[in-house]
């Protein structure tokens, strides 16, 4: 599961780029996942220049 | 007001957009414009570097766009050795995006293209494998637009690509994941740009420094995703900003990705027409993205109005776009990826021992064929496919 810090996030969208799936939604001021979407490939996480996205541990 | 139909529809409000709208719109084809933002050409994700006669082939250059005169380059080597190059011939400019973006914009509109923003693209529309429309959200409804030909010049996010099938994606290790800050407070020399290059600085990028007149500059970071998952391109910069410039304030700061891969090999198909960041018309060498997307525009706009005026939106038809390109470009784009490919091998130590070299020939003599002529003989095929680093800057 992807968490975002969406108070960092500067929505340039280099994440959306990346994705695989094209799970991920860039706005002018709003980013989303499509959760049941996403595999959790975590490129998103690795390409984020400033550490918005963050892979959280699923319970 | 927006219609619900037009020839042509353009995603996208930068550049390669404008240049497209533009051209389209020269050729007496009706044609809107559609900005996902507020404004055309603001938030600036860009250095903002751009080479002048690259930039004059389309336009005549106002002084409003230029924010500093570029007639040299400072190359600083992992050890820190600096090495200063002269420009011979070529001028660059570090442009104020904000304002060169909303004069294109502006171009395109006084050409008959209907621009507007706030108009967010959430799909295409298709029938029978023929894109022939847009689905968008504007000033908060959802609209339909039919069109002929949609013109993608959506960025690096380039979703109306992937939408309509084409082959978009980028691999990590060609997507630069890039970040910087507009600094005040910084003394540097002016009209002169620098460049950290080196695995301690950014490995598979580099560091730009990029003066926009008094005491204010562009200074960002560009590594390669196959080296940004252990440590983020912020976290190299603000290394960078602590060690040469603990003062500046840092006044904005702005994220994106630059895709350095090799051309797309087909950048259109049925009704659909890539250009700009969403063709990866950049030049991988350099991350420059400027004047590969505006001729991108260019071509495809004027490709995208014989097609209505013929009526064939078909993707045989549009192919004569990338072959214009390839007949303009030529095979710089592939070897400048190739070049690209072999210096990201270079060690620090290989980078240094190339540095001091070129650093005992006396700067006055430094033209880039001078130091071509004397680092030969030290290391050939490293030297030169590092000198035609140099050469693209």
């Amino acid at each position: 599961m992807i968490n975002i810090r969406e108070n960092r996030c500067d929505y340039c969208g280099v994440c959306v780029s990346v994705c695989p799936v094209d799970c991920i939604e860039v706005r002018e001021y709003s980013i989303e996942i499509d959760h049941p979407v996403c595999i959790d490939c975590d490129l998103c996480v690795e390409i984020c220049p400033i550490e918005v996205l963050e892979t959280h541990a699923q319970e | 007001m927006l219609k619900n139909k037009y020839d042509v529809v353009v995603v996208g409000g930068g550049p390669a957009g404008s240049m497209a709208a533009w051209e389209v719109a020269k050729g007496g084809v009706s044609v809107c414009m559609l900005e996902k933002d507020r404004d055309i050409g603001y938030p600036v994700r860009c250095g903002e570097a751009v080479g002048e006669s690259g930039l004059r082939q389309f336009v005549e250059i106002e002084d409003s766009w230029i924010a500093e005169k570029i007639t040299s380059v400072k190359l600083v080597s992992p050890n820190l050795t600096s090495v200063d190059i002269d420009f011979a011939a070529e001028t660059g400019y570090i442009l104020n995006r904000r304002i060169f973006d909303y004069d294109l914009s502006r171009y395109a509109a006084n050409a008959g293209a209907e621009v507007y923003t706030k108009a967010y693209v959430k799909n295409v529309l298709a029938n029978n494998g023929q894109t022939n429309g847009v689905v968008l959200d504007y000033l908060g409804e959802e609209k339909q637009i039919q069109a002929k030909i949609v013109i993608g010049a959506d960025g690096l996010t380039s979703r109306v690509g992937r939408w309509a099938g084409l082959k978009t994606l980028v691999r990590m290790k060609d997507m630069e994941s890039a970040v910087q800050y507009s600094v005040s407070n910084v003394d540097i020399e002016p009209n002169k740009m620098i460049m950290y290059i080196g695995m301690n600085h950014a490995p598979g990028g580099y560091i730009w420094v990029f003066p926009k007149g008094k005491k204010f500059a562009n200074i960002g970071i560009g590594i390669s995703g196959k080296y940004s998952k252990h440590k983020s391109a912020q976290k190299y910069l603000d290394e960078f900003m602590d060690r040469e410039y603990p003062d500046a304030a840092i006044l904005t700061t702005m994220c994106g990705g630059v895709p350095c891969a090799k051309p797309m090999e087909k950048p259109v198909a049925n009704g659909i027409m890539l250009v700009g960041d969403a063709a990866h018309q950049i030049n991988p060498m350099t991350g420059g993205g400027i004047v590969a997307g505006m001729k991108g525009g260019w071509i495809a706009g004027q490709v995208a109005a014989e097609a209505i005026q013929n009526d064939d939106y078909s993707e045989k038809g549009l192919l004569e776009y990338p072959k214009r390109m390839r007949k303009d470009f030529g095979k710089n784009h592939e070897r400048f990826y190739k070049i690209k490919e072999s210096t990201e091998k270079l060690t620090n130590e290989e980078l240094d021992s190339i540095a001091e070299k070129v650093l005992s020939i006396p700067h006055d003599k430094r033209t880039l064929t001078s130091v071509f002529k004397a680092a030969v003989f030290k290391k050939p095929t490293l030297i030169i496919d590092v000198l035609k680093v140099f050469a693209g800057v």
